[in-house]
């Protein structure tokens, strides 16, 4: 049976894991490749690397970080962050990533999905996108908006629209960032995963809101989610992999558990 | 020396490194010579199976596959190699390798999100020596929108259930493929490719 999977996000700045909240305040906890080692033997299903370097000058460190991730874990990652042309993808790919991750960048040039599921494949495309909620309108129907830059820009964009189109458009897994739950430890978003998973074919991996193992559980059952970003409730180790897929297996949902 | 046959194709450099975590010499050639001299030869691959094949008659490296088979050399397909291997995919239409008799078919639509994306069970169908130490809880990553469905049933060496049950794990004399990618399955895929490096090509 196909198994929910569990995602480690590590955002990294300047070759160091960061972790900040509702996309400010940032500060280091640590080194992404140990990280990386500590949780593949944990037994944690696949690792996302977002590159949130500012400076564009130190952009090639995370090239690095990547090669040395590739060199010693054995399950599929994905970069993003600050990926703009299909050379940047090309990079990235080449130094040992399964995935790349598109968000702003795909807004503001949606050519950049289809032109990278064209050269490099759908499976390899996951469009990563920020949504926050807004009252319903004509432009924004489901009542969640896209936004882009960090959470910094409105698009004025509807977030199942857009799901939709980057699915059209070649994209073969989106990653749905909620704002709201960001950083707060309360639980996934649930009325938004929802929404957009039983809207596309493709599958959708929730994030922003993990706290606790009970917030996975609801994400899977209740939200349709094929996988569960999960950052600080593992990086602060108040809980390890292993314990949050046993919880999970407990509650009757399917998990990797054989590592 | 391992061969992985380089026809373009994504994913290479992850099973070459693979591979050398595991200690085994391993190098990326599109070269003939080099491919038919070394004691194993893998075929991985991900993308579009009429791209792929395209490349592969470009480079007329069909011509240099088929002997490998001949030759006896142990052979194993992964991911797109487990569909270039068959007579042909419904992705593009495409004619393939006709190695092993079947079709790659697209997963039906019956509510169930495709690509078949994530870490999935194989039941063992034949004890296979590519699957010594893999047990019935091992789970393996996939990621594919078209399945093998081989001919003959012999040819079915562990299957997979993701709205249908299709076969995996495929393979005939020296010849192995799996649907899934060893080279990004954790210590289970580390395995298998570790049990590929002391296979004979017998069965």
């Amino acid at each position: 049976m196909l198994s929910k999977r569990i995602i480690i996000c590590l955002d990294v700045r300047e070759g160091k894991t960061t972790k900040g909240i509702k996309f400010e305040g940032n500060i280091d906890i640590g080194d992404p490749v140990a990280m990386a080692k500590e949780y593949y033997e944990q037994g944690v299903d696949e690792l996302v690397f977002y590159d949130i370097t500012a400076s564009s000058d130190k952009r090639d460190i995370i090239i690095e970080v990547v090669e040395n991730v590739a060199k010693n874990i054995f399950i599929p990652f994905s970069v993003g962050g600050g990926i703009r042309s299909l050379d940047d993808m090309y990079n990235v790919l080449n130094a040992g990533a399964e995935k790349i991750s598109i968000n702003s960048a795909a807004v503001l040039n949606s050519e950049l999905i289809s032109q990278g599921a064209k050269f490099f494949g759908s499976q390899c495309i996951v469009l990563g996108m920020d949504a926050k909620k807004v009252k319903p309108s004509f432009r924004i129907p489901s009542g969640y908006e896209v936004w882009i830059n960090g959470g910094r820009t409105p698009m004025n964009m509807d977030a199942v629209q857009w799901a939709q189109k980057a699915r059209d458009l070649g994209a073969g897994e989106i990653c749905l960032n909620s704002i709201d739950a960001d950083g707060t430890n309360t639980g996934y978003e649930l009325n938004l995963t929802s929404m957009v998973s039983s809207a596309v074919s493709i599958p959708v991996i929730a994030s922003g809101g993990a706290g606790k193992p009970e917030h996975l559980r609801d994400v899977f059952l209740k939200s349709n989610a094929d996988a569960a970003l999960i950052a600080s409730m593992v990086h602060y180790k108040q809980y390890t992999v292993s314990q949050i897929k046993s919880y999970l297996s407990k509650e009757g949902i399917a998990v990797r558990e054989r590592i | 020396m391992i061969s992985i046959i380089d026809y373009q194709a994504g994913n290479l450099t992850s099973v070459e490194r693979a591979l050398k975590y595991l200690g085994l010499s391993a190098a990326i050639t599109a070269n003939p010579k080099e491919i038919l001299s070394a004691d194993r030869v893998i075929f991985p691959g991900v993308g579009a199976a009429g791209k792929a094949m395209e490349t592969i008659s470009a480079q007329k490296l069909d011509e240099v596959i088929h002997q490998v088979i001949e030759r006896k050399i142990p052979f194993m397909g992964i991911c797109l190699g487990t569909a270039i291997i068959l007579d042909k995919s419904e992705e593009n239409n495409a004619d393939c390798l006709g190695i092993i008799a079947g079709t790659a078919k697209k997963f039906p639509d019956m509510g169930i999100k495709i690509p078949h994306m994530g870490w999935n069970n194989i039941n063992k169908i034949i004890n296979h020596p590519i699957l010594d130490g893999i047990d019935k809880e091992a789970q393996f990553y996939f990621v594919h929108s078209y399945y093998p469905a081989p001919e003959n049933q012999e040819d079915v060496i562990a299957t997979t259930d993701y709205g249908v049950t299709f076969a995996s794990v495929i393979g005939r004399d020296n010849v192995v493929a799996t649907q899934f990618h060893p080279e990004k399955s954790g210590r289970n895929g580390l395995r298998i490719l570790k049990n590929f490096s002391r296979w004979d090509g017998k069965v």
